[in-house]
C-alpha cells in the first residue's frame, strides 16, 4: 500500500506542471484496464480503456417469515454487497503529455493480459515506437474514417443530448438535439486538414461520398502565411478579433448596394480576399484570418448543402480539429449552412419540394470519436454495442464552454485533461412502444439552460440540500467508520458539479432537474453510497404494511363512486411521503408521526390544479382496460397504501397490470428487489393480489432506470416486450420526478393518467398552484377518443 | 433613305456595350465600316475621335487594353457592318474614365450608354453627376446569357467560338479542340469573375441562379498579392505556371503514405490545399512560383467541385466555363476539364468559350441594338 501510494507520488511529480489534477484522478482504475486504443491527433492525444469498477450495491433480501412470524421483525434485511461495473475511460490530453501520460500507465498497469493497443489518427505512426517501448504493448493500426464513424454511432445512440445546434448570440449558446430513436442515416463531414464528406446508413455501411481540400489545414497553413502565426487556436483567436469586410469585396462593393432581383444582399461576400487585389494597402492579420475563416467555412457549408442535397438527407454532424468545440468555427459553419440551405431549398430555385432543412449539428464528444471508434474495434468480441451504455456524470468532466471570458469557472485549454467515462448498464434501454412520436418525445419538463430563473432556483435548491443528504448517507453506513470522510467526500465533488453547472449549464446536454437528481446519483454511487435511503425505506415499509388490510377493509365499506375517489385521494396521499422534496423531508424529520390521515387532510381539496377526475370517472363507468403500466414512485406509505388499493381495483376490474420500478436505487423509490418482497408480503394478506400474482395478471418489472425521474426513452427491453406482449392499454405515471419534472408533456399513444402532489413551493406558484396543489392529468389521445359529434353544439351561421 | 431605314436615325453612334464588374470592366464598342462619305462628313468632330482613339490604339492609359485578337470582323448588326473590338481596363480607372467621357464632353454625342454588371448601379450617380450621362441598367445575368448566344451564333471570324478539351484525363497532352454550341440547351453556365455565378440555362430566356460561391478570381489575385507581392493577374499566373503546388498541399499520399484504399482516394489527390504550409519549415522555404501556382490549383478545384455538383443535383451535362479568370489561362482550364471529366466518370463535359470575360458586355450592346428596333 505505502509503495503504490509512494509511485504515485513519483509519477505527478514527473508530470508536467501545468496538470492541475492528479494522473491518478485522470487515468482511473488503471489496475483493472484492459482493451487500449488511442488516438492521436495534430495536437491532442486520445486515450481509451476498458476497466471492471468494484463497488457497493445495496441489495435486500427476505426473511424467513415462516418460522417465526413476530410483529417485531422487519420485513427484510438489507446488505452491501460489492458488484463488478464495466467501465469505459477516455481521456484526452495535450500531445505534450504522451510521454509523462504513458509513463504513469505503465507504473499502474497491473493486468498483463492486454497485449495489443488499438491506434488511429495522424499522430499515431509518429509515437508507434513510443508506445510500444514503453507500454510493452504492440500498436494495432486502425482505419481513421472507420474509428470515427464506430465512434459516431455510439454516442448517437447512447448519449442523449449528444448533438446541439449552436446558436451564437442565444442566452444558451447550445440547443441539445433530442437523438432520434434511429439514428441513421445521417451525413458525417469530418473537418481536420481536409474535408471528408461521408454518408453513414448503418453500423457497418458508410461511404465517403465526397471531400474537398480546402479545410483546416487550408486556414492554418494560409493563415500562418497571411500572418505569421503559427498556432491554429491563435489563428482563431485573430479571425475572433477581425473584421473580414475590409479584406472581402462584398455584393455592395460591386453593386453600391444589394442586388436586389437575386435577393443577395450587399453584405454578402462577392469575391473573397477580393480588395487585396485591387487596395494598395496593408491588412491587419485580424481581418485577413477573419476572411479567411469565413472563406473557408463558407465554402465547407456550401459543399455540405449541394451533397445533403443530393443525397437528401437533413442531418448533418459536422466534426474534426477544425470544428472541436471552437465556437468561432461552430458560428461561421452554422451561418454557412443557414444561408445555404435556404438557397437550395427556396421554392422558386428549386422543383423539389421543400424538405426540411439541413442544420449543422454539432457534438458534445466530438474529439473522442476516433479513439471511441478504436476502442469498439479492439473490442469486438466483448460486443459492446449488444448493451446499453450511459454517460458517467460524475467522472466526465463535460462540454468546456466557447466564451471563457463569460465564464471563470472556465478550464484552461492548455494542460488540462478531459474525461469521459461510460458504464455499462445492466439492461439494453430502448423507447416506450407507446410513446406516440418517439423522435419528437422530450422527457425533460423545463429546459434549466435555457430558463435562468429556474435554473438559479433549483441550484440554489440541490445546494441547499446537500447537507441533508450527507448526514443520511453517513447514517446509511453506520458500520463503516469511513463512511463520514467519503461522504465528504461526495459533498465536495457534488458542490464541485453544482459549482461547474452554474456556469456552464450545458455541460452534459440540457440542465434538468432530472440531470441533476441522476449526477447527485451518480456522485453517491462514486463514494460508495448506494442506497442512503435503504434504511428509511425499510422502516417505512414495516410500517406501512402494517395498515394495508385496516386500508382494505375501510375502502370496500365505501360505495362504488365514493371508492373510486378515495383511491385517487389515497394514491396522491401516499405520494406526499416523499423524502426527494425538501418541503417534506423536513416535516417527516421532525415529525416522524407525520400519518396517512394527516396526508390526506394536507391535500388539496378539488377542484385541483390539474383535475381531469370527472372524465377518468366517466371512463371508468366503461369497459375494463386490458393491462395497465404503473411507473411507481415511493417506499412506504406510498407504493403500500396508495398505490396497491389503486392496483387492486384495477385488477378486480378485470385490468392486468405490470408495475414498474427502478432497478437500482434512487432516493426512497422503491426499487424492483424491494417491491418483489412487499409483493409476496401483501400476497400473503390479500387474495386478490395473490390470485393475480399466481395467474400472471400482476407483473413486476424493472424500468431500467435508477434515476427518481423517467426517461421513456430509455427503458429496459424487458419492459418493452412486456407493454407489447399484453396490449397496454393505460399507462399511469406517478409522482413529481416522473410526471411533473418529466413526462408532464408527454404524448402517449393510449389513454394515460399522470398523478402527483407539487411538494415544492417554487414549483407549485410556477405551475399556478400552491404547495400541496394535485395534478390529476387524464389524457386520450386524438384518435381513441369516443366519437362525440352529439355532444358538439352546432353553432348557427 | 429614311423611309427604308427609319430606325438608323434613331441610333445615333457611338454604340457602346459596357460591363462593369467587381474587378474589370469590361467595354465592347462597334465600329462601322460601312460609313459612307456624306455620313462621314456629317460625323461629329467629338465622334471621330473617340471612333479614331479607340481603333488606332490598344492600350488605353496605363492600364486599358484592347483584346485586339478577339475583334470580331466583318460583323452585321443592325444593318450596320463593322468590328466589334473588346476593350478591358480596372474598375478601379472608373472615375477616371467618366472623367474623360465629361471631357470629352461625350453627353453631346445623345446616345444611351447601356450598362450592366454591379457598377452600372454603383457609378450610376457619378456618371450622372460628372458626366452628364444616364445610364440605361441592364441585368448582368440576362446580358451574359443573350450576349453569349449572339457572340456563339456570329462564330468566331469564321471559327468555332466554343471549344473543349480532348483527353481531359492526361491534363500534359489534352488538345484544344473547337466544336460547336448549336442546340445548346440545358447548359450549366459557370461565370468566373472577381467571384462565381452559376446558373441553370434552359433557353435564352428561362434560367435560374443555381448557386454561388466567393472563392473566385478576385480571391486568387488577391491571395496571391498578399502572398508573393504580385500586382497584377498576368504576373501571378506567370509565377503560377513555373511553381509546382505539391510543395504547399498535402496529398494523400503525403498523409497515407500511397492511395487511402478504404475510399479509393489515388495518392496523388489533394488531401489539404496549403496543408504542408502549417510546418514552419516548408513555410521558410517555399517559392512564389510554388504558392501561386497552388493558389490557383486550389480556387479553380474548388469551382471545378461545385459546377460538378451543381450538375448532378440539376441533372445537366454540359457545364460552360466563361468570366474573365480562364483568360490565357491554360492550366485552369486544363483543371476543369480533368475534374468534371474524372470526377463524373466521363459523364460531364467541361466547355470553354474563346470571348470568355466580355458576353455581359456585348449582351449590353444587344440591349441597345433591340432598343432601337421598339417603336
Amino acid at each position: 500500500m505505502a509503495a503504490e501510494s509512494e509511485r504515485v507520488d513519483r509519477s505527478s511529480h514527473s508530470m508536467d506542471k501545468s496538470i492541475t489534477l492528479p494522473p491518478n484522478e485522470i487515468f482511473r482504475n488503471l489496475e483493472n484496464a484492459k482493451r487500449f486504443a488511442i488516438d492521436i491527433g495534430g495536437s491532442l492525444t486520445k486515450l481509451a480503456y476498458y476497466s471492471t469498477v468494484q463497488h457497493k450495491v445495496a441489495k435486500v433480501r427476505s426473511f424467513d417469515h415462516t418460522a417465526k412470524d413476530t410483529e417485531d421483525d422487519p420485513l427484510y434485511e438489507i446488505s452491501m454487497q460489492e458488484e463488478i461495473l464495466a467501465r469505459l475511460h477516455f481521456i484526452k490530453f495535450e500531445n505534450a503529455y504522451i510521454e509523462t501520460c504513458l509513463d504513469f500507465i505503465k507504473d499502474h498497469l497491473v493486468n498483463t493480459d492486454t497485449k495489443v493497443i488499438k491506434a488511429t489518427g495522424g499522430g499515431a505512426h509518429k509515437f508507434k515506437d513510443l508506445i510500444e517501448k514503453k507500454l510493452k504493448l504492440r500498436v494495432d493500426k486502425e482505419d481513421e474514417m472507420t474509428c470515427l464513424i464506430k465512434g459516431c454511432n455510439f454516442v448517437l445512440r447512447n448519449i442523449p443530448h449528444e448533438a446541439f445546434v449552436y446558436v451564437k448570440h442565444a442566452d444558451s449558446e447550445f440547443r441539445f438535439q433530442n437523438t432520434h430513436p434511429d439514428i441513421f442515416p445521417y451525413l458525417l463531414i469530418n473537418i481536420g486538414s481536409g474535408v471528408s464528406i461521408i454518408k453513414v446508413e448503418s453500423e457497418d455501411t458508410f461511404e465517403r461520398v465526397g471531400g474537398s481540400s480546402i479545410g483546416g489545414g487550408t486556414f492554418w497553413g494560409l493563415g500562418a502565411l497571411l500572418t505569421k502565426t503559427k498556432r491554429f487556436d491563435e489563428l482563431l483567436q485573430l479571425a475572433s478579433k477581425g473584421q473580414h469586410t475590409s479584406v472581402d469585396m462584398l455584393v455592395k462593393d460591386i453593386y453600391g448596394g444589394s442586388y436586389v432581383s437575386l435577393g443577395l444582399t450587399g453584405d454578402l461576400i462577392a469575391s473573397s480576399f477580393g480588395k487585396s487585389a485591387t487596395a494598395d494597402k496593408e491588412f491587419s492579420k485580424e481581418d485577413m484570418a477573419k476572411s479567411l475563416l469565413h472563406m473557408i467555412s463558407n465554402d465547407i457549408g456550401q459543399l455540405a448543402c449541394l451533397y445533403a442535397r443530393l443525397h437528401n438527407l437533413t442531418r448533418v454532424y459536422f466534426g474534426g480539429f477544425f470544428i472541436r468545440g471552437h465556437p468561432v468555427t461552430m458560428h461561421t459553419i452554422t451561418y454557412s449552412i443557414n444561408f445555404f440551405t435556404k438557397q437550395v431549398t427556396e421554392p422558386h430555385l428549386t422543383e423539389l419540394p421543400s424538405q426540411g432543412e439541413v442544420q449543422a449539428l454539432f457534438l458534445r464528444h466530438e474529439g473522442y470519436l476516433g479513439t471511441i471508434g478504436a476502442f469498439l474495434k479492439g473490442a469486438e468480441e466483448d460486443n459492446p454495442n449488444q448493451y446499453s451504455w450511459g454517460e458517467n456524470y460524475a467522472g466526465s468532466s463535460g462540454l468546456m464552454s466557447t466564451s471563457p471570458d463569460l465564464n471563470p469557472m472556465q478550464r484552461a485549454r492548455s494542460g488540462t485533461f478531459d474525461m469521459l467515462e461510460m458504464d455499462r448498464l445492466e439492461r439494453q434501454l430502448v423507447n416506450l412502444p407507446l410513446l406516440q412520436d418517439p423522435s419528437s418525445y422530450i422527457p425533460d419538463t423545463v429546459d434549466l439552460s435555457e430558463d435562468a430563473l429556474a435554473r438559479e432556483y433549483w441550484l440554489y435548491c440541490f445546494e441547499e440540500a446537500l447537507d441533508g443528504v450527507v448526514k443520511r448517507a453517513v447514517a446509511s453506513q453506520p458500520d463503516l467508520p469511513e463512511a463520514a470522510e467519503r461522504a465528504e467526500k461526495f459533498r465536495h465533488k457534488y458542490l464541485h458539479k453544482l459549482q461547474t453547472l452554474r456556469h456552464q449549464p450545458f455541460a452534459y446536454g440540457s440542465l434538468t432537474v432530472r440531470s441533476l437528481l441522476d449526477t447527485r446519483e451518480h456522485c453517491l454511487n462514486e463514494f460508495n453510497f448506494p442506497d442512503p435511503y435503504s434504511k428509511i425505506k425499510q422502516r417505512e415499509n414495516d410500517m406501512a404494511l402494517k395498515y394495508f388490510q385496516k386500508a382494505v377493509k375501510s375502502l370496500e365499506e365505501l360505495s362504488w363512486e365514493q371508492r373510486q375517489f378515495a383511491l385517487v385521494r389515497g394514491l396522491l396521499a401516499g405520494n406526499v411521503f416523499d423524502w426527494g422534496a425538501k418541503a417534506v423531508s423536513d416535516v417527516l424529520e421532525s415529525d416522524p408521526e407525520f400519518g396517512f390521515e394527516q396526508a390526506k387532510r394536507q391535500l388539496e381539496e378539488r377542484p385541483w390544479l390539474i383535475d381531469n377526475y370527472d372524465q377518468w370517472l366517466e371512463r371508468l363507468n366503461g369497459p375494463p382496460h386490458k393491462c395497465a403500466l404503473f411507473f411507481v414512485d415511493n417506499s412506504g406509505i406510498d407504493i403500500i397504501l396508495g398505490v396497491f388499493p389503486f392496483v387492486r381495483e384495477l385488477l378486480c376490474r378485470g385490468t392486468e397490470v405490470v408495475l414498474a420500478s427502478n432497478s437500482s436505487p434512487a432516493l426512497n423509490d422503491v426499487t424492483n428487489n424491494e417491491l418483489q418482497i412487499l409483493t409476496e408480503r401483501i400476497a400473503a394478506m390479500d387474495p386478490v393480489i395473490q390470485s393475480a400474482v399466481k395467474e400472471d395478471r400482476l407483473t413486476l418489472v424493472q424500468s431500467g432506470s435508477s434515476s427518481p425521474c423517467l426517461d421513456l426513452s430509455r427503458l429496459d427491453k424487458v419492459l418493452a416486450g412486456v407493454v407489447r406482449e399484453r396490449h397496454t392499454d393505460l399507462v399511469i405515471i406517478e409522482g413529481m420526478g416522473r410526471a411533473i419534472h418529466t413526462n408532464y408533456y408527454a404524448l402517449l399513444s393510449c389513454e394515460s393518467l399522470k398523478m402527483a402532489v407539487i411538494k415544492n413551493s417554487w414549483l407549485a406558484d410556477r405551475l399556478g398552484g400552491k404547495l400541496f396543489s394535485v395534478v390529476f392529468k387524464y389524457e386520450v389521445p386524438l384518435d381513441k377518443k369516443p366519437t362525440t359529434l352529439d355532444h358538439v353544439p352546432v353553432t348557427p351561421s | 433613305l429614311e423611309i427604308r431605314f427609319p430606325w438608323k436615325l434613331e441610333l445615333s453612334f457611338p454604340w457602346f456595350g459596357m460591363d462593369i464588374g467587381g474587378t474589370l470592366v469590361k467595354l465592347v464598342y462597334f465600329e462601322p465600316k460601312d460609313i459612307t462619305a456624306e455620313e462621314e462628313q456629317e460625323e461629329v468632330e467629338n465622334l471621330k475621335s473617340i471612333r479614331r482613339y479607340l481603333t488606332s490604339n490598344t492600350a488605353y492609359g496605363k492600364t486599358g487594353v484592347r483584346d485586339v485578337h478577339l475583334e470580331l470582323k466583318n460583323l452585321t448588326m443592325c444593318g450596320r457592318t463593322g468590328n466589334l473590338h473588346f476593350i478591358r481596363f480596372p474598375t478601379q480607372a472608373m472615375h477616371r474614365f467618366i472623367q474623360m467621357g465629361s471631357d470629352k464632353n461625350f453627353s453631346s454625342l445623345h446616345t444611351t450608354l447601356c450598362a450592366t454588371g454591379g457598377g452600372a448601379y454603383k457609378f450610376e450617380n457619378d456618371f450622372r453627376t460628372m458626366a452628364d450621362l444616364e445610364l440605361l441598367k441592364l441585368d448582368e445575368l440576362d446580358c451574359l446569357i443573350h450576349g453569349l448566344l449572339y457572340v456563339d451564333s456570329v462564330s468566331f471570324n469564321g471559327h468555332p467560338q466554343c471549344y473543349y478539351l480532348e483527353n481531359p484525363s492526361d491534363t500534359q497532352n489534352s488538345v484544344k479542340t473547337p466544336c460547336s454550341l448549336a442546340d445548346p440547351f440545358p447548359m450549366l453556365l459557370v461565370n468566373i469573375g472577381s467571384g462565381v455565378s452559376i446558373l441553370a440555362v434552359y433557353s435564352k430566356d428561362d434560367y435560374k441562379r443555381v448557386t454561388g460561391t466567393s472563392l473566385g478570381g478576385g480571391t486568387f489575385l488577391g491571395l496571391c498579392c498578399l502572398l508573393t507581392g504580385c500586382e497584377t493577374f498576368e504576373e501571378a499566373l506567370d509565377m503560377a505556371s513555373r511553381g509546382d503546388s505539391s510543395n504547399v498541399d498535402k496529398l494523400v499520399k503525403d498523409i497515407y503514405g500511397g492511395d487511402y484504399e478504404r475510399f479509393s482516394l489515388q495518392g496523388s489527390a489533394v488531401a489539404s490545399s496549403f496543408g504542408h504550409m502549417m510546418s514552419k519549415e516548408k513555410r521558410d522555404s517555399i517559392s512564389k512560383e510554388d504558392l501561386a501556382r497552388a493558389m490557383l490549383v486550389t480556387i479553380t478545384n474548388n469551382i471545378g467541385s461545385i459546377a460538378r455538383m451543381c450538375a448532378v443535383n440539376e441533372k445537366i451535362e454540359r457545364v460552360v466555363f466563361v468570366g474573365n479568370f480562364l483568360r490565357i489561362n491554360t492550366v485552369s482550364t486544363k483543371l476543369l476539364a480533368y475534374a468534371m471529366d474524372f470526377w463524373s466518370k466521363g459523364q460531364l463535359k467541361a466547355l470553354f468559350l474563346e470571348h470568355e470575360g466580355y458576353f455581359g458586355a456585348v449582351g449590353a450592346l444587344l440591349e441597345l441594338l433591340k432598343s432601337s428596333e421598339e417603336p
